[in-house]
């Protein structure tokens, strides 16, 4: 709605300049138009509304600033409900219809693998914000991705247990996606990193006691850590089983879950020492002041919360960083063909986004490194940044 | 009234009713070749091929529904059967993705006769859950059985190659699509009119009186039943096919609903009315994206009116205000 009226002051605002300015100026006053099919309604809706809202809010902002290279943003968002078929249609509209130039959007690994073809074919830029290691693995050439993913999370537990002298890990994982893919990731990089899973354990989404699965993963011999992948409120019923147990072990959760309901729904005695990786966002305010991503995070974090009056997301702050380095892209192409663009993108170097530092190559659409992953330590109730 | 005039009433229903079979698909024929004309991009023949292949399988549940009286609330459940048959059987058994669309056609046919015969017994509201049951047990086994199906991300379906040409691209699929509709839409038309459709009627009709008379009133809804699941399973593989990729919410719960509410509001009784409600339904999504955040609002807004005003269905109750105007 908001939307609708900002498009029509904007174009009004065009047809006045145009009339003023020379006829020649029209073409570059044209908008770009930018693209995003975001699943804002449904059941990935919690990851897709702050996406929709972070764009929204910093096309905006782009536009009052003076646009892209001296023409406004021109911001054209469908949303999919979680549903790949329709996302694949939406996708289709924005390349042979709306004529977009870029895309940033594809709130899940589904949307994001039924619509990449469609950008693909078109030679369209395409930045998802989903977190599946296959939408970059193998790297199609017009597909790139800002949120960090499973197997980084994984490597960066491992780092972290390792580093404590350990090396023995019980594994419990959610049957749900998430879960899985974590666990297959973990499995994946658990040996180059010097871990052994000795024990795997698993739970459904919506079990209501992980007790059976602990006490079977603390008599296991010789386990020294216990690793959860999983999201909702399974990690939290683990946390309690976890300390009703009196299971002395270090326990580690995963980025799915670091938010404040958390330690909520777990009660901070639970959650007392447990250990995640998370992005930075979380603790934007106890990075120290020589942090790149610091005064980034603070500002896109007062921004947000100050337009919408809620806390701000990581998934939001992912949509951030890919309507950022698609800019930045555009400012260095100069240009808003696909093919130039997209090689812009790829040549993003140092770019500091909320999700981390970004370095983008030929081979690595997504450019992130463990370095984009902050250890967090849950203690008095509150995510403390541990030494990293 | 003498016996005469009850001949004549009757040869008037009989011969417009011919005739009316054979100009519903020459309308669609039309329709189908002609509205690319007006295309103004790719992305509309996209939208129209998504629209003949809903159709396709609103046509075969409103066999089951509209002509047999049957509930199903689980049709989603056998598109997604077809669906996957395309991704999983050039993955694992090595077949032509080609052959998987018959392969998953068949498949979806024996599982609908086996669960269709303890589920038939129940009627209305049971049978209603018993079939979302079955939907819903579908949708779990792709989801959770992550390694085969590749869970709630999806499973990627391979291109289909007929002699080294790559069958892909919005226009090729629209033509397939419109195609399949048609002949599926003349199979459904044809069997309303035969001896087995008017079976269909009487049971839908009632199920005593139609047992009395002699019709074999179990053997008929299942049969119902497994042309239905054989024409979502076709309208899934197709499906897959265009998109190349299929994820769990094509046999999905929420897709069962459209497809009862595309039969309903075409119009129950009707053949092409369920591809109307198809239509409808693909095609409102695209229009009302202009609501943006009202969207949903609007499109049960509408669906709302048109049951309010055209309450036994667009195609029936049109129909009807013409006939009345005339």
């Amino acid at each position: 709605m908001s939307l609708i009226s900002v498009f029509r002051r904007g174009l009004l605002g065009l047809g006045t300049a145009a009339l003023i300015a020379a006829p020649a100026m029209a073409q570059q006053g044209q908008p770009i138009r930018i693209g995003a099919v975001l699943s804002v309604t449904g059941p990935a809706s919690f990851l897709g509304d702050p996406e929709d809202k972070t764009l929204r809010l910093y096309v905006n902002r782009i536009n009052a600033a003076g646009g892209v290279n001296g023409r406004p943003l021109q911001l054209i968002v469908y949303d999919d409900g979680g549903d790949a078929n329709r996302a694949r249609t939406f996708a289709t509209r924005l390349v042979e219809d709306d004529r977009v130039v870029a895309m940033v959007g594809g709130t899940t690994t589904g949307t994001t693998m039924a619509m990449r073809p469609v950008f693909e074919d078109a030679r369209i830029p395409f930045i998802s914000l989903a977190g599946g290691i296959e939408i970059i693995e193998p790297v199609a050439p017009f597909t790139f991705k800002t949120p960090h993913t499973d197997r980084m999370a994984c490597e960066k537990i491992f780092a972290d247990i390792r580093a404590r002298g350990l090396t023995r890990v019980g594994m419990i994982s959610g049957t749900d996606g998430f879960g899985q893919s974590m666990r297959g990731q973990c499995q994946r990089v658990a040996g180059p990193a010097g871990i052994t899973i000795v024990a795997d354990e698993q739970y459904g989404p919506r079990d209501s006691d992980m007790t059976p699965q602990l006490t079977r993963i603390r008599n296991t011999a010789g386990v020294e850590a216990i690793v959860n992948a999983g999201f909702g409120q399974g990690p939290a019923i683990v946390t309690r089983g976890y300390a009703q147990l009196g299971i002395r072990l270090p326990l580690y959760q995963s980025h799915g879950v670091a938010s404040a309901q958390f330690i909520e729904l777990a009660t901070p005695a639970a959650a007392e020492g447990v250990r995640l990786p998370a992005a930075a966002l979380l603790v934007a305010e106890q990075l120290p002041e020589n942090d790149p991503q610091r005064r980034i995070l603070i500002d896109y974090k007062t921004t947000f919360e100050r337009e919408f009056n809620q806390p701000v997301s990581t998934f939001g702050g992912h949509a951030y960083d890919g309507l950022m380095i698609l800019v930045e892209a555009m400012r260095r192409a100069n240009s808003t063909d696909g093919t130039r663009l997209r090689d812009a993108i790829r040549a993003t170097r140092g770019f500091v986004g909320t999700g981390g530092v970004v370095n983008m190559s030929a081979t690595d659409h997504m450019g992130l490194d463990l370095s984009a992953f902050k250890m967090v330590e849950i203690r008095g109730g509150a995510f403390r940044l541990i030494g990293n | 009234m003498d016996a005469k005039a009850d001949a004549a009433v009757l040869s008037a229903a009989a011969r417009p009713r011919l005739s009316a079979r054979w100009a519903t698909l020459l309308v669609l024929a039309v329709v189908i070749a002609t509205i690319p004309w007006f295309f103004p991009s790719g992305f509309y023949f996209r939208v129209a091929a998504l629209v003949w292949v809903t159709a396709l399988a609103a046509v075969g549940l409103q066999i089951l529904m509209g002509q047999a009286g049957q509930v199903s609330l689980g049709h989603a459940g056998f598109v997604g059967i077809g669906a996957y048959a395309m991704a999983l059987g050039p993955k694992y058994l090595g077949l032509d993705v080609l052959l998987c669309l018959p392969l998953g056609a068949a498949l979806a046919g024996v599982i609908a006769f086996l669960v269709g015969r303890p589920i038939l017994k129940l009627k209305g509201h049971y049978l209603a859950v018993a079939t979302l049951g079955f939907g819903m047990l579908v949708t779990m086994v792709l989801v959770s059985e992550v390694g085969i199906t590749g869970g709630p991300d999806g499973i990627r379906v391979p291109r289909a190659e007929i002699l080294g040409w790559r069958i892909r691209g919005s226009e090729t699929f629209y033509w397939i699509a419109g195609g399949a509709l048609l002949i599926g839409t003349w199979i459904a038309l044809n069997l309303q009119d035969s001896p087995s459709g008017r079976a269909l009627a009487a049971l839908h009709d009632s199920e005593v009186a139609a047992r009395t008379i002699g019709i074999d009133v179990a053997a008929y809804k299942l049969r119902a039943f497994v042309i239905a699941a054989v024409y979502g399973a076709v309208a899934g593989g197709l499906l897959a096919l265009m998109n190349g990729f299929v994820t769990p919410d094509a046999a999905g719960f929420i897709a069962s609903v459209e497809y009862v509410t595309m039969v309903v509001i075409g119009g129950l009784a009707s053949v092409p009315g369920a591809v109307v409600g198809a239509a409808l339904l693909v095609l409102l999504p695209q229009a009302l994206t202009v609501f943006h955040d009202y969207e949903h609002a609007v499109l049960g807004l509408l669906i709302m009116l048109f049951m309010i005003f055209l309450r036994v269905g667009i195609v029936p109750g049109l129909a009807a205000l013409l006939r009345r105007r005339a």
